[in-house]
């Protein structure tokens, strides 16, 4: 069954063609990463597919919802989630507010305004169940902002969570982490439910195709190539304009 | 706990207060009142929400000159008067609404700004039916039946203070509410609530007319107070004042509005005794507060607990 497929996605920002047609579907359960140096059009791709950025042209679906025209709240109620490259947090609120935001947002109580939050005791069991489940629990009053940047690339992942999403977009997870937070968010990403279906962009190669079933090559706004971690570690093309080869 | 045992008391120094004053401080002390609804108003928008609006008084206004020309030129029933300002101040904030939350930032300032320029100036210069900026004077106090007559300063205030402590218990509701961490929120990060699933839209618009509505309530109480409405009311000079007790108080917290506007009335009283330059004085303590202490006083107060905990 598909996830998520999305058809000749065009996207211009002014002149600049960010994306040329772009195809390609992730079957449920699956992990695919993203591969593609700075401006293959990437991130650009996760705003779309988020409903961040209107579609200009082409097609969306998240399992049997044609998701092309839907405000990105509604997406995410469908079960479409998602992290940001750039720490996008809340940095005045607590860790556990943070994370009772996430699971509020995925409840149907999320605009009740009568009866305090306290009032609803199964947000804060599932929130701290979340934060005893990837290890930060002990955290959970420390506000956002004086979180380590590992342990905040954690809580976006957390948060993510917190929705019960079915598909889960994650932009480089471990952009600008050290090698041992690396290794944490890679082991948490890991412990995902293989329920959860994963597109990942990733730039550390080690962690990228560890990670995933099958990757997709993207290259100046089109899919380059696409295949298996195996078949895309063999690629030429995909060696030259992505990895360097070693004649350069 | 504290905070409570904090809240009882100011609550107790409300009540038994008036008992103390001179007729003149008891005015002063039913202004704060009123201002304070007017500046936690605009707190829900600006201190929770994070949307910045300089046209704040656009609400206070309508609600004031609905409840003013209805007295004075229809039928002075409280119910119907002060039940239209309401309804009037929330459609206000349903309209700007709809044309002000498609822009961010200094941009939502502008237009909440020419949005309540428009009403001004309408005010200003339909003058058969508002007076223009004559005002529109005699506007009775309002009579609800009770044995006591609301004409006298002591009762008034006491009415006034009814008002006031519904206002503070429905947004204390509010904030801690689903809705209420919600605007939080988005305060803290749109995006990310978006991708949450939150309908940001329209937890802003909600909060707007929210917001509309407790300021037109501000209105209502005023022109009842001063018996008198006036185009100032809908001016920039009435939304900057909300806006500096709100950042003066505290923006964000439940009550710093209301400790803002107690200290911007006692300033202004005070000051006005000395010089005719006022707005002046306002701006520079807006100015030194945004540097000095951008947290307000309800900041400095936490502050001061926080270090001698610690």
């Amino acid at each position: 069954m598909t996830a998520l497929a999305v058809e000749r996605l065009v996207h211009d920002f002014g002149g600049l063609r960010a994306l040329a047609g772009v195809d390609f579907a992730v079957a449920r359960g699956e992990r695919l990463t993203i591969l593609g140096p700075n401006g293959a059009g990437k991130t650009t791709l996760f705003n779309l597919i988020t409903g961040i950025y209107r579609t200009q042209a082409g097609r969306i679906r998240l399992f049997d919802h044609d998701v092309t025209a839907l405000k990105p709240h509604r997406r995410a109620r469908l079960g479409l989630g998602r992290t940001f490259q750039i720490t996008t947090l809340f940095p005045g609120l607590s860790v556990l507010d943070s994370v009772l935001l996430a699971v509020q947002g995925a409840d149907a109580i999320r605009f009740a305004l009568h009866r305090p939050l306290t009032a609803y005791p199964h947000l804060f069991e599932r929130a701290e169940t979340l934060l005893g489940e990837w290890g930060l629990l002990d955290r959970r009053d420390v506000l956002t902002r004086q979180l380590s940047y590992g342990e905040q690339r954690q809580v976006e992942l957390i948060l993510a969570l917190a929705g019960s999403p079915r598909v889960l977009l994650l932009d480089e997870p471990t952009a600008g982490l050290s090698p041992a937070e690396t290794a944490a968010v890679a082991s948490m990403i890991r412990r995902f439910s293989r329920d959860i279906t994963v597109l990942l962009i990733e730039h550390d190669m080690d962690v990228a195709l560890e990670l995933a079933d099958r990757v997709t090559v993207l290259y100046q706004g089109r899919v380059l190539a696409a295949g298996t971690t195996e078949e895309i570690r063999r690629n030429r093309q995909v060696a030259e304009i992505y990895l360097g080869t070693d004649e350069g | 706990m504290k905070q409570r045992a904090l809240v009882a008391c100011a609550g107790l120094v409300l009540i038994a207060l008036p008992l103390l004053l001179s007729s003149y401080q008891l005015g002063l002390l039913t202004k704060m009142l009123i201002f304070a609804i007017f500046a936690m108003s605009l707190n829900l928008v600006l201190g929770y929400t994070g949307l910045p609006s300089l046209g704040h008084a656009a609400y206070f206004g309508m609600g004031a000159y609905t409840v003013g020309l209805l007295a004075v030129r229809v039928v002075n029933n409280f119910w119907i008067d002060f039940g239209a300002g309401l309804v009037a101040a929330a459609v206000t904030g349903a309209l700007f609404g709809l044309l002000a939350l498609r822009a961010q930032g200094s941009y939502l300032l502008m237009i909440t700004l020419a949005l309540s320029q428009v009403l001004w100036g309408i005010a200003f210069g339909w003058r058969q039916l508002t007076g223009g900026d004559d005002g529109l004077p005699g506007v009775p106090r309002p009579d609800l039946g009770l044995p006591w007559s609301l004409a006298g300063g002591l009762a008034f205030y006491y009415f006034v203070l009814v008002f006031f402590a519904l206002v503070v218990g429905a947004l204390w509701v509010l904030i801690g509410s689903p809705f209420g961490r919600a605007l939080v929120g988005i305060r803290e990060s749109e995006r990310r609530m978006e991708v949450l699933g939150y309908d940001v839209w329209l937890h802003k618009y909600v909060a707007f007319i929210l917001a509309g509505l407790f300021a037109g309530l501000a209105g209502g109480l005023f022109v009842y107070y001063t018996g008198f409405v006036s185009p100032a009311y809908l001016s920039i000079v009435f939304s900057a004042m909300a806006l500096i007790m709100v950042i003066l108080g505290g923006a964000g917290t439940l009550l710093g509005p209301a400790l803002g506007s107690a200290a911007i009335v006692i300033l202004e009283n005070v000051i006005s005794t000395y010089t005719q330059r006022w707005l002046l004085i306002l701006g520079l303590i807006y100015v030194a507060v945004t540097i000095f202490a951008p947290a307000g006083l309800v900041g400095i107060v936490r502050g001061r607990l926080g270090s001698r905990a610690a």
